[in-house]
């Protein structure tokens, strides 16, 4: 009898293991989950693996760990969305180029009956002027990524701190940071492309948007090779190619326009034709 | 409370239309689940019955250790899994980060205690009497194993269900081993944080529907077989 189920076991074993073999041409894409969430890394990675053969891991986590990963080693390629850090990446040799290539922006989203009044603020920093005011509850990522070093850049442009008693940072991926913010009826900074696809089951509306100061700059950023040996730097490359042609432009512009009614990134770069 | 029946209404369709992104992660799951539960068993049974029977000095500490390691937290199992099989740790060779691979050891590292500990106890819980007497007939170590396996059936299937159930319930480790990558290392508990997450609770809900269906129809197999050779 036992032998029977040791033999059942065995035999799956067997059955296994050559689903589990196969494991080369592998490019480790360290990205953002903004990127993940809406859908549209998708869609490109499906494309790239059928034309290249390649198979892109994609780990999508915050700006700043994605950054840590590539400090390490651990990524080929980075696709991420903080400005300042990214320079200093690059400035340090960790990243061989830096290529910024699409944006959208960030919306303050907040109670649609807007407790505190930042519908008519001059600007987001004023906005967030009356936020730290007004007590009222605000919701961060708290988790060094893109967004969270955007919030906390406006804050210190708006030279003011945050309410500590009515600032919640929950350490969490911008979908589920969202959905916390609009259980508890609170104020949160998003990109636009996040809110969008999370719209259908919120309760938060869009409170402030459109100022210079809510841009958000997406760039890739090849590891450097010299310093990290393991990094796979040809996967980087044609993986880089590919985001970098017109093939990924049109992917992108199109992307969102039936799902949501709009399109969710601007693509930027030049296309050599 | 719409949401609620609308999910389950839309998660009952998603099944029924054998969603490829479903399918994918099923696949993933019981690939990972099963081989895990498999390669534990091969070797907490084993080493279970040795530590039982075998008579070595600090026995009492190496199964106070065991026990204290069914409760291990997966998370830090994931953690230190993870620090080894990055790039430029320690079996950075192997390649096995982000992978299936990767998945099937830390699970398997999360169910072993549990199956050797259950086991030890099964194996203990023969009179000793019987043991000596095996011994007396001239069996060697590997034949009375054998035996006494025969005679304990009952408990070990509970050690290997227990063990199943651990690897299959589990989210932590795999998230962070694995990666939680779409078609290649994403599995039902990961979809499920990722799903609920991003708000798509009909998906969730369809997840989680599978994953309590799948564990219901081992957990039947394993216990039809448990109970069939009761002798009554």
């Amino acid at each position: 009898m036992l032998k029977k189920i040791m033999l059942f076991f065995l035999g799956l074993m067997l059955i296994a293991i050559p689903l589990i073999a196969q494991e080369n041409k592998i490019i480790i894409l360290a990205t953002t989950t903004s990127v993940q969430d809406t859908g549209l890394l998708d869609v490109l990675l499906e494309k790239f693996t059928t034309e290249t053969g390649y198979t892109v891991k994609p780990i999508a986590v915050g700006t700043g760990q994605a950054i840590k990963l590539g400090m390490n080693g651990e990524a080929d390629i980075l696709w991420v969305h903080s400005p300042d850090d990214e320079k200093k990446f690059v400035e340090e040799g960790y990243g061989i180029s830096r290529t910024t290539f699409m944006h959208n922006d960030f919306v303050l989203l907040g109670p649609a009956n807007d407790p505190a009044g930042v519908k008519t603020a001059k600007s987001i920093t004023n906005a967030f002027k009356i936020i730290s005011e007004k007590a009222v509850l605000f919701v961060s990522r708290g988790d060094q990524s893109g967004t969270h070093k955007k919030e906390l850049k406006i804050w210190k442009i708006a030279e003011r701190t945050p309410n500590k008693e009515k600032y919640v940072e929950v350490g969490q991926g911008m979908a589920a940071t969202v959905r916390i913010a609009d259980e508890k009826q609170a104020y949160c900074l998003a990109d636009r492309s996040s809110y969008l696809s999370l719209k259908k089951n919120l309760s938060l509306t869009i409170l402030f948007e459109n100022d210079k100061n809510l841009l958000n700059l997406y760039s890739l950023i090849p590891v450097n090779t010299q310093k990290f040996s393991k990094v796979n730097e040809k996967g980087a490359k044609i993986l880089l190619d590919f985001l970098l042609s017109a093939k990924t432009k049109e992917i992108v512009e199109n992307f969102g326009r039936e799902k949501y009614g709009q399109q969710l990134f601007f693509y930027d770069y030049e296309v050599k034709k | 409370m719409d949401f609620i029946f609308d999910g389950i209404k839309k998660a009952i369709e998603l099944i029924f239309s054998l969603d490829r992104d479903i399918l994918d992660i099923l696949r993933v799951s019981l690939l990972v689940s099963i081989s895990a539960t498999a390669i534990a068993v091969l070797i907490g049974v084993p080493s279970g019955a040795i530590i039982a029977i075998k008579k070595f000095p600090l026995k009492k500490i190496l199964i106070s250790l065991i026990n204290t390691g069914m409760g291990l937290p997966p998370v830090v199992i994931g953690l230190v899994i993870s620090l080894f099989l990055f790039r430029n740790g320690p079996f950075g060779f192997l390649q096995w980060l982000y992978t299936v691979k990767g998945m099937i050891l830390a699970q398997v590292i999360i169910a072993l205690p549990i199956i050797i500990g259950l086991t030890v106890a099964a194996f203990q819980s023969v009179d000793k009497k019987m043991y000596l007497q095996i011994i007396a007939l001239g069996a060697n170590t590997s034949q009375s194993i054998i035996i006494l396996l025969k005679e304990i059936r009952l408990s070990v299937l509970a050690a290997i269900i227990a063990g199943f159930g651990s690897i299959i319930s589990e989210v932590g480790a795999v998230m962070m081993v694995g990666g939680n990558i779409k078609s290649q290392t994403r599995v039902l508990t990961t979809a499920i944080v990722l799903e609920t997450n991003k708000g798509n609770f009909d998906f969730a809900i369809a997840i989680g529907l599978i994953l309590l269906v799948m564990s219901f129809i081992v957990n039947l197999t394993l216990t039809y077989i448990q109970q069939k050779n009761r002798r009554d």
